[in-house]
């Protein structure tokens, strides 16, 4: 498997670049920067193109619901003029439980429409149902390849569901322990099969989610004052925004949210299993934030950086906590990892004032596996403790607090600079030689940085 | 009178292989200790093809759900989904409770 594993490696430009039909190459500029709206223009999908493509597979289109009694408890903990009115977008509604299903239903189109026989996804979230779904509705084949496994073959149960729902539309799925040659094995697979790669990060996946933040404009019948938006890889950030501001709301504040796993080591295979959430965490998050073009294509079209106002962590508890709020205060059963952006937006509501309103962007199905008392248990199983008490004491990977009280639940805010000058600093590493104004304008693009601050950090950075 | 088959799979049945496919000492250069003295391996579900009865065990060949042949090692004759909800978690319940009195 060795040599197999170096001369894969070695081919994965190839590979890629058979398997996504898109030439990168075009958008470059030969330094740092390249044309990421000019690729999003001529590669992506415009949005009513999209909701054309989504209406079709019947995606999109789904409920934005008013949570009165959850806003009403913001609201006494908040104060007299404090509490903005809470919204959340039912993405659970749509085929295959989840909001991968917009960026699926476009991806899959473009394979069909390019001639591909079948579709492949590296994914242990959502997406993996989503793409399966929406391929056997085109007609096409699917092998979704996931990360499922400890060594003593223990799976993450959220992880075992998502396999099953992958076979349920009649997919292939390809399980791993825990490690990072998963993408070794994936690029073997597209090389073998001639697949497309329905990668989360190539310009359909992102422009599919675009129509999210257009319908909540459309829907509330004006511009929201905030949206939380789960963050993990960057497109949900991206594309949610993209398509606020397509639909006219140029002023509302994009706010990510992860879940805090922090000192849990991604590719560890004693950590996997002691954590009970698999994407929109931090071990994602802040990776793919400072560092965008490290997914499985040459640039990704999921660019959080460009779009955040801030960026909020939570704790595992904290979810857990708003799940069961979410089901006993408004009747709405959903899955525990869709609430991690409900979790930062209750909070943020009580910031706010009365008169404002903001829109949590998605939610998950649920079901065994994916459900806060699978978790619970499991994460005993697997040694950690849980137990009621204030989430600010939580350890992740040991300690899991299920807050006493709705005043225990927080956001907390990450600095955003620090993530900016991680970007521009890992720019600069890359850098095939001096930087030149166009590289500081892409990167001033990149951050939402002024290209003097930018010059700034550059200097800064050189100087050590 | 013993099912001469019991315990094995028939050609067809659908079942799950293994097959390493990391050895340790194969592992990727960035993962941790604990990882990287444990081989990765890989599980895939299909039709059990040829035409013997197979045993866990076995060396076998699958054809999966997109139509591919592979490779590996018989483990489990329809291989169930075990994943649950488990038992109620009394911090929940609680919570809830509380929760339903909050307003």
């Amino acid at each position: 498997m060795l040599s197999d594993y170096a001369g894969v490696m070695a081919r994965r430009g190839e590979i890629i670049r058979r398997s996504v039909g898109i030439d990168y190459e075009r958008f470059e500029s030969g330094s740092i920067g390249f044309d990421y709206e000019g690729m999003m223009r001529e590669v992506g999908y415009s949005l009513e193109e999209c909701r054309r493509i989504q209406r079709e597979a019947n995606v999109g289109d789904t409920p934005l619901l008013h949570l009165g009694r959850i806003t009403a408890l913001a609201r006494k903990l908040a104060g007299p003029d404090r509490g903005a009115e809470i919204y959340i977008k039912d993405e659970a509604a749509n085929p295959s439980g989840s909001f991968k299903a917009r960026r699926a239903a476009i991806s899959v189109y473009q394979a069909c429409r390019l001639g591909y026989p079948g579709v492949i996804a590296a994914t242990s979230g959502n997406y993996g149902a989503a793409v399966a779904s929406q391929a056997t509705r085109m007609g096409l084949r699917c092998i979704i390849v996931q990360e499922a496994f400890d060594s003593r073959g223990i799976g993450q149960p959220e992880i075992l569901e998502k396999g099953r729902a992958c076979e349920a539309y009649g997919a292939e799925v390809v399980q791993l322990t825990v490690g990072p040659e998963l993408f070794a094995v994936f690029l073997r697979l597209l090389e073998q099969t001639g697949y497309f790669n329905a990668s989360l990060y190539t310009p359909y996946g992102i422009a599919g989610i675009e129509t999210l933040g257009a319908e909540i404009v459309r829907q509330l019948d004006r511009a929201p004052d905030a949206v939380v938006i789960t963050h993990a890889g960057g497109g949900n950030v991206t594309g949610t925004a993209r398509g606020l501001r397509k639909g006219g709301a140029r002023h509302t504040q994009i706010i990510g949210a992860s879940v805090d796993l922090t000192g849990l080591h991604m590719a560890s295979d004693r950590d996997f299993n002691r954590k009970s959430f698999t994407t929109g965490h931090t071990g994602f998050g802040v990776p793919f934030m400072t560092n965008p073009d490290r997914a499985d294509v040459p640039r990704n079209a999921a660019r959080a950086l460009r779009y955040l106002d801030r960026y909020c962590l939570v704790t595992q508890g904290e979810v857990f906590y708003m799940t069961e709020m979410l089901a006993r205060l408004e009747g709405l059963e959903r899955g525990p990892a869709g609430n991690t952006s409900l979790a930062a937006a209750f909070a943020i509501a009580q910031e706010m004032r009365r008169d404002q309103v903001v829109v949590v962007q998605e939610t998950e199905y649920t079901g065994a596996g994916k459900h806060p008392w699978a978790q619970l248990n499991f994460a005993r199983r697997m040694g950690v403790e849980v137990r009621r008490g204030d989430p600010g004491g939580a350890e992740p990977g040991r300690l899991i607090l299920i807050p006493e009280g709705p005043e225990q639940v927080r956001a907390r805010d990450y600095p955003l600079d620090g993530a900016r000058r991680s970007l521009v600093r890992n720019a600069l590493s890359r850098a095939p030689g001096p930087l030149s104004e166009s590289d500081i304008a892409f990167l001033a693009e990149e951050t939402q940085w002024s290209a003097g601050c930018v010059a700034e950090e550059l200097e800064r950075a050189k100087a050590k | 009178m013993a099912r001469p088959h019991a315990g094995r799979a028939r050609p067809g049945q659908w079942v799950e292989i293994h097959r390493v496919l990391f050895q340790p000492g194969e592992r990727a250069p960035q993962v941790p200790p604990e990882t990287a003295s444990v081989p990765l391996e890989m599980r895939v579900r299909g039709f059990l093809q040829g035409e013997s009865f197979a045993r866990p065990g076995d060396g076998v060949t699958i054809r999966t759900l997109s139509g591919r042949a592979v490779e590996g090692t018989l483990g489990e004759t329809d291989p169930a989904y075990t994943h649950t909800f488990g038992r109620p978690v009394p911090e929940l319940m609680s919570a809830g409770e509380e929760l339903s009195r909050a307003l």
